[in-house]
This record gives structure tokens, C-alpha cells and sequence, in this order.
């Protein structure tokens, strides 16, 4: 006899539900916070290392990918910016990117499970998963089934997310819940809960792939999730919101929803990721503004 | 999947430090236009007076104007320009042209916004967020909404006969809304014919000289609306005028059943908005997080200087502890500071006395044994500031839990059954707002039925609408302000005010069917309303 | 003649007792419900028609004509507010159009426990005009009478006494207002007060001692028995003093 999967019996617990309207006022509210001189200053630079500097393209080569990781380490070569958290690949990118940051903080991140749609057998998804990681990945940015999730199949998505976990080994492990597919505030909560149940490092928004990506409520109850598990287990999981966010001042304000939902603890590159592919360059427009105070031209800057 | 193992004994706490502060953002006041001192406004034209009072801005104790103190003499004139504005235009004005001036007045409003909600902030110590994306607004939209109320005044009280305006309306505010609550009571006035001498409070009295600037401005006709200033003495000036036909006060309760009494006999009519000891009942099966939001929004909105707040958190027993958990770290987040700095949640006291009150009740909440939540905050040296506070361990015999505070301070108690948690918060004089949080529909309607309250927040707290009716049960008050419910305190249907032909005086076997006349009974007993 | 209760303050004070208790549940009833007893209010009355009109004519100095046209008409009353009943809320009552997304309602409740003066006139149709419209909503009634004909306010009683109306809801003291109008106004558990024919002094009374308890105050004139049977004495603004008008908001989301 076949021994169960040690997830077999997982029933979610009960997840406090969420009010949409209030929720959107709360993120409205936040992001009304107004973020001037110096906090604006050191929130640009603070958001570079925690920005996921991402390329996801049927087009990608390793050419690209290359100029990617050099806008990672150097995101403006005529000023001493920090470099970003991490450059996030497809797979077989791996070990161009793995080549091109090696000497420096930035960590390698590379999407698996069959991203961005999940759709394939669970050992499949699962070998991929440990490709990337034997392929030098340090972090693993996997895909929740969406279909498992909205049949109500819970402790199967809990199932291959633990699954998955596993195989990422010593690597991070991000796992997406893509809440454009999950249509409720309520579905987001548990999908949070299980993704952490089942071992995720951090919880993801989305895949870029979907619209909507990431929202500022998505993000909130996300967090909000979060701070109850972290209260619960003691386990301090991360954040990333991702897709969408193209532009400093609502990159600014993700920040305040950290700040002002889980505090200190998670204003960190190990804690909170942005991922995004053109974010940077807006970063380091803001950053020159507010360095010369005048207004800045992206045709200054490096595509990345 | 990395490090998986929690440390075993974190205090799982949360920090909220200064990991990333947010730099000051003060709101410029440069487009604040406002000369030394103004007086009253009456018929249209802003009057010298013999004597001024400072109006001081709460979180610095300076002087931003000083103004004219009205007297008996001063409101007999106010009431006098409106009396001759009623008769000579605005009764007999088509509805349709009243809601011209009062478009407006809400477009000019509108217009000027962020010069009303930065004086609005700096004379009541409210943060400009609240004033810029709340108050300001609310009122344009009052003024916008009665506009269109003017001509349509027969569908708002059903019923064969045009419905009839009052006369001269004496409006009493006061400081914790000052051109909210104006705009409550002009609106609606203005829109079904009445002509007002409104008195705002005297610690807040500036937006609605700004206000009177605007009806200048906006062509109104002179005496429909007037403004005097001053404490409880011209208050009472107002009430006791004999040429007033109707009081509207908003206020305290101590002071409306003054205000009642003094009108006993007047055949004056009255609606009284007053105080209220709100409670927020959340129930174990609630969106917690979102209840958490809106109890902070219930209690520390306006540095809690709200009628209708949230003051009394009734919590169910099973998730007590997360929610005050919960509420600790909301109100470490939370910032008291200058009211022009746009991160300001929390601004400062409206006043000197009120600041002393809160004080003295927050002390007497200790003594009576409750446990105190303050979040370390730094407060400005000037001015009248008070941390968000709330008190554990509170029962309901607590002074705290009883009076109405009007301060950033709430009081927490738990509950097992829905019965306990309707009784508790029933078990008050007061009868303004309440708020109920859970995700079973049924449940949160038979609580709704079950709470004598005038105002039923149900999964949120402190919303407001022009086309809201809002207003009390019990001793918070009678009479409705927002929406058609609105327009009634300001309307006499003609069966309301219907007269007898043959006022009678005794019983009927004197007076045949057939005497209509007026001899039949020469003294008339009854007396008509 | 019989001799009549002169209803003391400790009767009015018992009266309020019983008039509270009565009231949740008076409320609590459906609407429809309440229509239903009122209708039948009015059924019984009619089928006592010759008795009323009798103790119209030989107490109160009715004519014959008149004392069966207020007897009619006090039928017909009670099933004008009867008919009122579930309709009411549906007049007055609104759905708020506010700008946020919240569904908005307000709704009219009954005041709670609501003392009323009756007129000195129409000793039937007075008092008839007096309570429906205040039990239609779901207030409970202390109703003082001071007339000529006070033995007809105890034959309502009885009418009211087998109609299906629970005990309490409808509460009738017979007395002199003069000597109770002070300790009904000052009675911090009633919540709304309705005076017809009051004198000055009464009203300056009633509200003085009223506004101890922030009381609802409505006055009315009285009026000769033909004004009492006209139209004009009915009306759902009758309704209007004794309700509060309770606004619920709920957020409109998924």
C-alpha cells in the first residue's frame, strides 16, 4: 500500500474573512501617506535592494539577460546606488545570470513549476523546481494551481506546495497565488495561509502574466496574513508584490503598507521584494530629481 | 524552502521604530487669506462689534483672528434681517431659483477647498487629511445635494399640500465639525425656504466667516443667512428670541435639554443632535481586520471629538485578546502631530477645557481600575494634545464606559452572547451610532433591530452622506440631518400645522353641528400648533 | 352615573410599567400583523355600534345622527391605520443613493412608550384618533382622558380587550390632566408625548419637565366632533412624531 503524502489531512484553519470595501479604504488611507525629502530619498534607495529586477519574455537571450545583471549590480554607473536584491529569470537563464552577479550581494531568482501557469503534472513541476535549484538559483519564485485552489481542493494545492517547497531545498522559496485568477479578498487570505502552511519563505501576488497583478488591498491583506501567521508560529515570512508596479510613488507606497502593517522588522530586501522590470529606472529618476531637483530623462539611463 | 524553524521563544512582537520615518509634510498655509478680525454677518455685510475674542489654533495657542462677540442687540438684529429676508424674497422665491444660490455656494466651496480645510485644521486642531479629503468635501456635497431638494420639496413629504417653510430658523453648532455641521444646517434650510442667524462655536468660528465671505460672494440675498458669534450667552440669545420660529442645535446633550427647556411654552420648533456613547459590538465571526480598521476610524477619527463615536469596543470574548493585540499595533502606527502635516492621524484637542476633560476622565479611569493602552508618542510642546488610548478590564458601571468622553479614548469590554452584547449597549441615555461587525448577515440584522440607535454602522464605522439620514434615539437628540429625512425639520406638512375652524371649548353637546362660528367659543382653550 | 378611576401618578407611573413591557414585543410584531389587530379593533367596534352610539347620546349629549356618525368613522379610522401599518415604512422609509460603496437605508421604529392627552371633544373618535396612529408603528400608549363621556374610553377597553391587542400596548387612564400632565412630562422612561388641546400653561409644563429626558413633544388642537370626523384628522403625519428613523449601513462588496 501507497504511504500518504504527510499532507493528505491538511484542512486549512479558519481565516478571519475580509471586508473588500474596508480593506480598500485601508489601502487607500495608506497610500495617502505623503513621503517627502530625505524619507523619500532613502525609501527610493531602500526600494533598490528590494527590487526582484525581472525579465520574463518568450524574447529573453543571454545577451539580455547579461545587461540585466549589469543593471543590477550598477543601476546608475555615475552614482554609488546599492544594487538590487535580486534578477529574476526564466530557467534556462539560471547560469547566465549566475555568472554575471557572481562576486556581488544580488541574488540569483528564477521563476519554476511551469510558470506562469502551473499546468503540468506535479512531478514535473517539482523536478523543475530542483533543476533551478542544482542550476544555482538562491531563490524560487513557484506558482499556486489556481485550478486546485478555486475547486476547493485545498490540501492539494497545500500538497504540491509542500512538494515544491521540499525540492527548493536551501533556496527561497516565493510562492505565487496569482490573485488576479483568485477574484476575492477571502480566496487571497487562505491562499496565503496555505502557500504558508505548506513552507513558503514569501508570498507572491502574481506572475505579471494576469491582470490584475499586484493591487495595494491585495497586497494589505496579504500582509496582513502574514502578521497573523508570523503572531501564530513565530515564522516571519516575506512579501512580494509584483507585475504592474512600474513607477516610485506607488512603489513608495507599498512600502508604507509594509511599514505600517508589519513594521521594522520586514523594511528589508530579506523580508520585502518588489518585482518588476522597469520600476528601476523610474527609481533612479526620482533619486537624480531629488539629487539635482530638476526633472530627469529616462533617455539617461540604461534599459536594463 | 529556507529556514523553516522559528526561533522558539520571540516575543513575536512587532516593531514599529524608525527603521523608515516619514519626513515632515507640512500642508502650506500660504493661500490662507484671513485679515486680523472680522464680526458678525448680518443682512449681508460683516459688522464692527464693541468687542473681539481671539480664535487660537489649538496646536501652536496662537491667535490666527480675532472675533466679534455678538450681544443680545447684535443677534436682535441677525434675526431681524432675516425675518425681512423671509418675507420680502426667499419664502416666496421659486425652489427652483433657491437652488441656484445653493449650487453655488457648494461649487464656490468646492472651489476653495483647500483654503477652507487648511483654516478648517488650523482652527480646530484637525489633521488637514481629514479636513482636505473629508469635511471640505462633505460639505460641498451637502450644499450640492439640498441645492437640488429646493424645487422637489412635495415628493419629500408624501401626502395631498405643498409643504410650508418655518420662518426664521436659529441654528446652534458646534467646534468639532464647524463647516460640516454649518453646512447641516444651512443646507437643508436654505433649500425649503427658511432664512437662518447661525452661531458657530466660539473656539471654531473662522471657516464659517470664510463661509459667509462665499454667500456674499455668491449674490445671496442679503439676510437669508447670518452669522453671529459668541459662547452660550448668544446662544441663548438666539434660542429666546421671540421672532425665531425654529431652534436647531448640535451639541451637547447637557446643553440641548437646556436649550428644550427653555423653549417650553415657545411653540418654537426644536431638533436637537447631541451626544452619544457609541458602541462598537464585534463579534467573533467578524472580518477582523477590517473591524480593527474601523474601530480605530470609530474612536480616534477627529481625535475622537465625534457625537457618534465608537467609544464602547464590545468585543466577543473568543477574540479579545487578538483584537486588542491588534488595536496596540494599530495605534503604535498611529501619529499625533501638527494637524498640517498630511501623515497626521491624530491632530490636536480643540481646546484648553476640553483637553482637561479628557484628563480628568482618563484619570478617573484609572482610579475605577481599568488598564490603560498608551503608544509611546512624542507630543508637541504647545498646544493640546492627547495620545490614542484604550482602557482594558472596563465595566460597564465605569465612569468611562458611561460618559461621553469626547476624546480619543475608548473603552473595551467583552461579551459571550449576542443578547449580553445588545443589552450592554443599549444600556445607555444616549442613542446616536453603533456599529456591529460579523460576517453572518441574519445576525447583524437582528442586532441592527435590537439597538435603539439612530445610526447602524454595520462592517464600518463613521460614514457620512448628505443623502444619509443621520440623528438619535433617546436623550442623543430628535430630528434627522442628511437626505430627504433632512428636510423635515425644516417643513411643516399642512396637516401638521392645520387649524381647527371652530376651536372648541368643552363638550360637544353645547356646541350643535351646525355652529361654525367663531362666538361659539370666544376664549379658546386648546392651543394650535 | 357611574363613578369613574381618577388616575393617580402612581396609576400613570404602573401604566408606563406595563406599557414597556408591552412594548418589545408590540414591535416585534410584523406589520402586517399589527394591521390585522387593528382591523380587528375596528370590527369589534362596529359590531358594538349600538352600544357606543347609545353611550354617545345619553352621556355626551350626542344627537343621534352625530353619535352614529362618530362611531362610523371611528371604525373606519382604525382601518385607515390599519392599513397603514405596512405601508408606512415604505412611505417614509428611504434606500440612501450615498456616494461610497455602502448600502444605505433608513428605516422608521416606534418611538418606544408614548403618553397622549386626548382631546376633550369626541370622547370616541378623539381618543380613537389619538392611538391608532401611535400603536400603528409600534409604540405602546398611555392615552389620559379627561371628557365629558369618560365611562366610553373603559367600553373601548373591553372592545380593545377582545381584539387580539396584547395586554399593555394600549393603556387608558381616566383623570385630570391638571393633576397628571407634570409627572407624565418629568417620566424619564416615556419617550414621546402627544397633547391635544393643551393650554399654554400645559405644553410650557410638559416641555419643561420633558426635556429632563430629551422627551419627543407633539401638540395638536383640538377640534369640533365634525373635524374629528373630517379627513383632515387623519393622516400618516399623525405617524410621523413617534417613529425614529434609524439609518443602516453596510458595505457593498465580495
Amino acid at each position: 500500500m501507497q504511504q500518504r503524502p504527510r499532507t493528505a489531512d491538511y484542512r486549512p484553519p479558519q481565516v478571519p474573512s475580509v471586508d473588500e470595501v474596508a480593506a480598500k479604504e485601508r489601502a487607500s488611507r495608506l497610500a495617502s501617506r505623503s513621503i517627502k525629502q530625505e524619507a523619500k530619498v532613502e525609501g527610493l534607495l531602500r526600494l533598490i535592494t528590494m527590487l526582484d529586477l525581472t525579465t520574463l519574455e518568450g524574447a529573453d537571450t543571454p545577451g539580455k539577460v547579461t545587461s540585466l545583471c549589469q543593471k543590477a549590480r550598477t543601476p546608475d554607473p555615475d552614482r554609488d546606488y546599492p544594487s538590487v536584491g535580486a534578477v529574476c529569470v526564466y530557467p534556462p537563464m539560471v547560469p547566465v545570470a549566475r555568472e554575471h552577479v557572481a562576486g556581488t550581494d544580488i541574488n540569483v531568482a528564477s521563476v519554476a513549476s511551469y510558470f506562469p501557469s502551473g499546468q503540468a503534472a506535479l512531478d514535473e513541476r517539482v523536478e523543475e523546481v530542483e533543476r533551478v535549484r542544482d542550476a544555482g538559483a538562491d531563490e524560487i519564485d513557484v506558482v499556486i494551481n489556481r485550478n486546485a485552489f478555486l475547486s476547493g481542493e485545498y490540501g492539494r494545492v497545500h500538497r504540491e506546495v509542500s512538494a515544491l517547497a521540499e525540492a527548493s531545498g536551501d533556496a527561497h522559496l516565493k510562492v505565487i497565488l496569482e490573485t488576479g485568477e483568485l477574484a476575492t479578498y477571502d480566496a487571497v487570505r487562505l491562499a496565503s495561509r496555505i502557500a504558508m502552511d505548506a513552507g513558503a519563505d514569501f508570498i507572491k501576488t502574481s506572475t505579471g502574466k494576469v491582470k490584475p497583478a499586484a493591487t495595494m488591498p491585495v497586497t494589505l491583506v496579504m500582509l496582513e496574513a502574514i502578521r497573523d501567521f508570523y503572531r501564530e508560529t513565530g515564522r516571519k515570512v516575506g512579501m512580494k508584490p509584483a507585475g504592474g508596479i512600474r513607477k516610485a510613488k506607488p512603489a513608495l507606497r507599498y512600502l508604507v503598507l509594509v511599514k505600517e502593517t508589519l513594521g521594522d522588522d520586514w523594511l528589508t530586501p530579506e523580508r520585502f521584494r518588489i518585482g518588476a522590470s522597469s520600476l528601476l529606472n523610474d527609481l533612479l529618476i526620482q533619486l537624480e530629481k531629488e539629487r539635482t531637483g530638476r526633472y530627469h530623462s529616462k533617455r539617461y539611463l540604461s534599459l536594463g | 524552502m529556507a529556514e523553516l524553524e522559528a526561533a522558539p521563544d520571540t516575543a513575536r512582537e512587532l516593531l514599529f521604530g524608525d527603521e523608515w520615518e516619514y519626513a515632515p509634510a507640512p500642508q502650506s498655509a500660504d493661500h490662507v487669506r484671513l485679515a486680523d478680525r472680522y464680526g458678525s454677518f448680518i443682512d449681508g455685510e460683516f459688522r464692527e462689534a464693541d468687542d473681539y475674542f481671539p480664535s487660537i489654533n489649538p496646536a501652536t495657542e496662537e491667535t490666527i483672528a480675532e472675533v466679534g462677540l455678538a450681544n443680545e442687540a447684535v443677534v436682535d438684529d441677525a434675526v431681524h434681517a432675516a425675518r425681512n429676508a423671509y418675507e420680502s424674497t426667499w419664502r416666496d422665491l421659486p425652489g427652483k431659483e433657491r437652488a441656484k444660490y445653493i449650487y453655488r455656494i457648494g461649487r464656490m466651496i468646492k472651489e476653495k477647498s483647500r483654503e477652507f480645510a487648511v483654516l478648517e485644521s488650523m482652527d480646530g486642531g484637525k489633521p488637514i487629511r481629514e479636513s482636505r479629503d473629508m469635511d471640505i468635501p462633505l460639505v460641498a456635497a451637502h450644499f450640492f445635494h439640498y441645492a437640488g431638494w429646493a424645487d422637489k420639496l412635495e415628493y419629500a413629504l408624501p401626502g395631498p399640500g405643498r409643504p410650508r417653510s418655518l420662518g426664521v430658523c436659529g441654528q446652534i453648532i458646534p467646534w468639532n465639525f464647524p463647516l460640516l455641521m454649518a453646512a447641516w444646517k444651512l443646507a437643508p434650510a436654505l433649500a425649503t425656504g427658511n432664512t437662518v442667524v447661525l452661531k458657530p462655536a466660539e473656539t471654531t468660528p473662522l471657516t464659517a466667516i470664510k463661509l459667509a465671505e462665499v454667500i456674499q460672494e455668491a449674490g445671496l440675498p442679503p439676510g437669508v443667512v447670518n452669522i453671529v458669534h459668541g459662547a452660550g450667552e448668544v446662544g441663548s440669545a438666539i434660542v429666546e428670541h421671540p421672532d425665531v420660529d425654529k431652534v436647531a442645535f448640535t451639541g451637547s446633550t447637557e446643553v440641548g435639554k437646556h436649550i428644550q427647556k427653555q423653549l417650553a411654552g415657545s411653540k418654537k420648533r426644536l431638533t436637537l443632535e447631541l451626544g452619544g456613547k457609541g458602541a462598537n459590538i464585534l463579534f467573533e465571526d467578524a472580518p477582523i481586520d477590517q473591524a480593527v480598521k474601523g474601530i480605530v476610524d470609530g474612536i480616534y477619527f477627529n481625535q475622537g471629538h465625534v457625537c457618534c463615536a465608537g467609544s464602547r469596543l464590545l468585543v466577543q470574548e473568543s477574540v479579545a485578546e487578538e483584537v486588542t493585540q491588534k488595536l496596540r499595533d494599530r495605534l503604535s502606527t498611529l501619529r499625533v502631530g501638527h494637524p498640517l502635516d498630511k501623515n497626521t492621524d491624530i491632530g490636536a484637542i480643540n481646546s484648553k477645557q476640553q483637553l482637561e476633560k479628557i484628563r480628568r476622565l482618563v484619570d478617573i479611569g484609572e482610579q475605577e481600575g481599568a488598564d490603560k493602552f498608551q503608544p509611546e508618542c512624542d507630543l508637541p510642546e504647545n498646544g493640546f494634545w492627547f495620545p490614542p488610548t484604550f482602557f482594558t478590564n472596563v465595566t460597564q458601571s465605569h465612569r468611562i464606559a458611561q460618559e461621553e468622553i469626547f476624546g480619543p479614548v475608548l473603552s473595551v469590554t467583552t461579551f459571550r452572547t449576542p443578547e449580553e452584547a445588545v443589552e450592554r449597549a443599549n444600556n445607555t441615555e444616549y442613542g446616536l451610532a453603533a456599529g456591529i461587525w460579523s460576517d453572518k448577515g441574519s445576525k447583524l440584522f437582528s442586532i441592527s433591530q435590537a439597538l435603539k440607535s439612530g445610526v447602524i454602522w454595520g462592517n464600518t464605522y463613521n460614514k457620512f452622506d448628505p443623502a444619509s439620514p443621520f440623528g438619535g434615539y433617546k436623550e442623543s437628540g430628535f430630528g434627522r440631518e442628511g437626505g430627504k429625512h433632512g428636510l423635515l425639520p425644516y417643513l411643516e406638512h399642512p396637516s401638521q400645522s392645520w387649524q381647527p375652524q371652530t376651536p372648541t371649548n368643552g363638550s360637544p353637546s353645547t356646541k350643535p353641528e351646525s355652529s361654525t362660528s367663531v362666538e361659539a367659543s370666544p376664549e379658546p382653550k386648546a392651543d394650535g400648533t | 352615573m357611574a363613578n369613574i378611576c381618577r388616575a393617580s401618578r402612581k396609576d400613570f407611573r404602573d401604566a408606563v410599567v406595563e406599557a414597556r413591557e408591552a412594548q418589545d414585543g408590540w414591535a416585534g410584531r410584523s406589520a402586517f400583523n399589527r394591521g390585522q389587530i387593528l382591523y380587528r379593533m375596528g370590527e369589534m367596534l362596529e359590531s358594538r355600534r349600538q352600544a357606543f352610539v347609545d353611550v354617545l347620546v345619553g352621556t355626551a349629549g350626542y344627537s343621534a345622527d352625530e353619535a352614529v356618525a362618530e362611531v362610523d368613522v371611528a371604525v373606519d379610522r382604525l382601518v385607515y391605520y390599519a392599513g397603514w401599518t405596512d405601508k408606512f415604512a415604505q412611505v417614509f422609509g428611504a434606500v440612501n443613493p450615498v456616494a461610497s460603496s455602502h448600502f444605505d437605508f433608513s428605516v422608521p421604529e416606534p418611538s418606544g412608550v408614548v403618553a397622549a392627552f386626548c382631546p376633550e371633544t369626541a370622547p370616541l373618535l378623539g381618543l380613537v384618533s389619538c392611538m391608532a396612529p401611535v400603536i400603528a408603528t409600534g409604540n405602546t400608549v398611555i392615552l389620559v382622558v379627561e371628557n365629558d363621556a369618560p365611562t366610553l374610553a373603559l367600553d373601548l377597553a373591553e372592545v380593545l380587550d377582545t381584539s387580539d391587542l396584547p395586554g399593555g400596548v394600549v393603556n387608558i387612564l381616566t383623570g385630570y390632566r391638571e393633576e397628571l400632565r407634570e409627572h407624565v412630562g418629568g417620566h424619564r422612561d416615556v419617550d414621546a408625548i402627544l397633547s391635544v388641546g393643551a393650554s399654554t400653561e400645559e405644553r410650557t409644563i410638559l416641555e419643561r419637565e420633558g426635556a429632563e429626558s430629551v422627551t419627543r413633544m407633539e401638540f395638536r388642537p383640538d377640534r369640533s366632533p365634525a373635524e374629528w370626523r373630517s379627513g383632515e384628522s387623519q393622516s400618516p403625519y399623525w405617524m410621523t412624531p413617534f417613529v425614529e428613523f434609524k439609518t443602516t449601513w453596510h458595505p457593498v462588496g465580495r
